[in-house]
């Protein structure tokens, strides 16, 4: 098999990954210090995408441009969720957690097919179809905007929580609720911003994502199941790990199409959480409990 | 009301108590239950197929005289939920049930028509299956995968010899699914025995028709450097399989489907521009010039003012076509009884149709044979019938020029 071939394919599932791996990172982030699991996640990612082929549309807005509102009007919409919806579920059993966010999910679809119906929506930007040309090397364009956009916010996203104060408390909150609590942090308003900050992540790895794939509406699912995969290989909770799942995801789906079978590719990344399951359940880059 | 309508209501009222017989069979209407993927990845196919059963009562009650009502449902492209919307509709009261696009879909209503013994016409599925396991409630007016392959390599050869062009290898790519795995073997049963075509298959690849990226795959098949690429392909794939090529900068010879939709849909144009020019399907494809076709395209045009039948002549014509064939027989069976209905619906006759191809005669299998299929180019931003070329709209352009001129 010749070697640019193989460097072209893991090329694109490195580039692929890495926006798996963001929009992974919403919900390890909200795991990690809310303790809750959104099973929303992917529903939410479709929403964004939805909302970058409005904003292209309408204002014939640029989907890495429409960032920037989509990502403030997620973080919005993340805090309020957490704060009036969410935040009484926190002390509750998980399998009300799970019902509570399984329905959000089920009215988001719904709402989504009742507004935009089931056919699908794209944006035709110019660069859409161009690739760039490293040597033998065919990237292509969108693609790697979209992990750059993707690793930008990945690394912002780590700077807020070691920098800032905020960040800190919030880390704070996820190491020790009780001793938060005693030193007088605000846990509501954290978990909020936390929340808000997941469905940030959420809301950039969306408009990324709608120049590589049409969205339907029940591509939200699909990308929920997939987010899971990718924290429960890397570890639920940490970061990196969401990062570094996300990218071992789309390499191991691109080398598993090319060197055995295409339409099977998808079966690898299930057989890799089973793997992670068993030798290392905290996931690669998880805490023990 | 005045004293005159009273009195003629009054009178109706008395004639209906005395022929209860009468009033019965002239309220009676045939009850056809449309099962189509309306959502899901092959969302847009089954919205361009509702659109020939939407017409349906209004045309068929002009020709035949006959009342029919619709009862839809949407299976949402999932093979499961198809066989809960047949047994729905049955328990709701469908005469007989027409649908459902996918050969998947359709083998599973096929299963449910047969325990509960309603007529089910398959309007648009492949599989040879579907018509191969003595069923007497199924029928058929659609080509099954090996007459779509003969036919399809068929017009490849025709296509090669019309513009004197000998392609020695092809990379062949196909759906995962059961319409594609059942194209599948019909090539790999028909090919060795069509020697006259100048090329062998350097590679195959199968790929999930749910698939949202499709890197992988184009560089595999591009890594063959085959001189074109032979695709059995559904909408959603094709649209994204083209974009990929693009991006990858690979340019055969030219993109041929032996017989399967994708290339020729309307979505396929508008997600694609001019980048879906020249791509070949060779389908059961309806007759432009046909008398239905008119009448057909006249009331497509009014329920549908800004689209055009062409995009959707295959996928309405063949739903519309199912439903003149229960209407048809629910007309001279003057019943709705299943048995009554399935009975006449195999002695159906229909010399005047929409399709390529013989009249619509169902064989003791339940399938109708002799379904035509056509070469079908994409120009200038139109599926154009280019082969035969009887029926042909325009010249085929193969190899197709650089896509980026």
């Amino acid at each position: 098999m010749p070697a640019e071939l193989v460097a072209n394919v893991v090329v694109a599932g490195v580039l692929t990954g890495l926006v798996y791996g963001l929009m992974a990172l919403g919900l390890s982030v909200i795991f990690g210090v809310v303790r809750v699991v959104n099973f929303a996640h992917g529903e939410m990612m479709t929403v964004a995408m939805y909302a970058a082929t409005v904003l292209f549309a309408a204002l014939k807005l640029d989907p890495f441009l429409a960032i920037l509102p989509a990502a403030a009007a997620f973080f919005v919409f993340g805090y309020v969720l957490q704060a009036a919806v969410v935040n009484p579920f926190i002390t509750r059993p998980e399998h009300s957690q799970f019902m509570l966010l399984v329905a959000i999910a089920i009215i988001l679809v719904n709402g989504l097919l009742m507004i935009f119906g089931p056919d699908a929506k794209n944006v035709q930007v110019d660069y859409q179809l161009d690739s760039i040309e490293i040597g033998k090397l065919l990237v292509d364009k969108p693609r790697a905007y979209a992990a750059g956009a993707a690793v930008l916010t990945a690394l912002a996203l780590f700077a807020f929580f070691r920098f800032s104060l905020i960040g800190k408390a919030i880390r704070a909150c996820a190491d020790n609720h009780l001793g938060a609590l005693v030193v007088g942090l605000n846990v509501k308003h954290l978990y909020a911003l936390t929340f808000g900050l997941g469905s940030l992540c959420v809301a950039v790895a969306g408009c990324a994502m709608v120049v590589l794939v049409d969205v339907t509406p029940p591509l939200g699912p699909y990308y929920t199941l997939l987010a899971f995969v990718i924290v429960i290989v890397g570890g639920l909770g940490s970061m990196a790990g969401a990062l570094l799942g996300g990218v071992l995801i789309g390499v191991s789906e691109a080398l598993a199409g090319l060197f055995i079978e295409p339409s099977a590719k998808s079966m690898f990344s299930f057989g890799l959480l089973i793997l992670v399951l068993l030798f290392r359940p905290q996931g690669l880059l998880g805490k023990r409990a | 009301m005045d004293r005159r309508q009273f009195t003629k209501s009054a009178a109706a009222l008395a004639a209906a108590a005395s022929f209860p017989g009468i009033v019965a069979a002239q309220a009676q209407k045939l009850k056809v239950g449309v099962i189509l993927p309306r959502s899901g990845y092959l969302g847009f196919i089954g919205q361009s197929c509702q659109k020939g059963a939407d017409l349906a009562p209004g045309v068929i009650k002009e020709l035949l005289g006959v009342d029919i009502e619709l009862m839809n449902a949407d299976f949402e492209s999932n093979v499961d939920t198809a066989r809960t919307r047949a047994e729905r509709l049955i328990q709701e009261g469908a005469n007989a049930l027409v649908g459902a696009f996918d050969s998947g879909a359709s083998t599973a209503i096929a299963q449910v028509a047969e325990q509960r013994g309603i007529p089910y016409i398959v309007n648009i599925a492949a599989a040879p299956q579907i018509t191969e396991q003595g069923y007497k409630f199924v029928f058929r007016n659609f080509q099954t995968a090996g007459d779509i392959v003969r036919n399809g390599l068929d017009l490849i050869g025709e296509l090669f010899q019309a513009t004197n062009t000998v392609p020695r290898t092809a990379v062949y790519m196909h759906v995962n699914d059961t319409f594609g795995q059942a194209v599948t073997k019909g090539i790999q049963a028909v090919l060795p025995q069509r020697t006259q075509l100048p090329f062998k298959i350097v590679d195959t690849i199968s790929y999930d028709p749910a698939a949202k990226d499709l890197t992988v795959e184009v560089s595999k098949a591009k890594s063959t450097n085959a001189d074109f690429l032979l695709l059995v392909c559904r909408l959603n794939d094709a649209i994204a399989l083209r974009r990929e090529m693009v991006k990858q900068r690979w340019n055969p010879m030219g993109v041929i489907s032996p017989g399967s939709p994708g290339m020729y849909e309307e979505q396929y144009f508008k997600s694609l521009g001019k980048y879906s020019e020249y791509s070949i399907s060779n389908v059961p494809w309806y007759n432009p010039n046909a008398k239905l076709t008119k009448i057909v395209e006249k009331a497509f045009v009014k329920q549908n003012p800004k689209e055009k039948l062409v995009f959707h002549g295959l996928n309405a014509g063949f739903t519309f076509e199912a439903i003149l064939i229960a209407a048809d027989a629910f007309k001279r069976a003057k019943s709705t009884d299943p048995k009554t209905l399935a009975d006449a619906i195999r002695q159906t006759n229909i010399t005047d149709k929409m399709t390529l191809g013989g009249p619509i005669k169902f064989n003791p299998k339940g399938q109708v044979e002799g379904i035509g299929s056509a070469c079908v180019q994409n120009l200038e931003l139109v599926p154009k019938v280019v082969l035969p070329t009887a029926a042909a709209e325009a010249k085929p352009v193969f190899p197709a020029p650089y896509y980026k001129t």
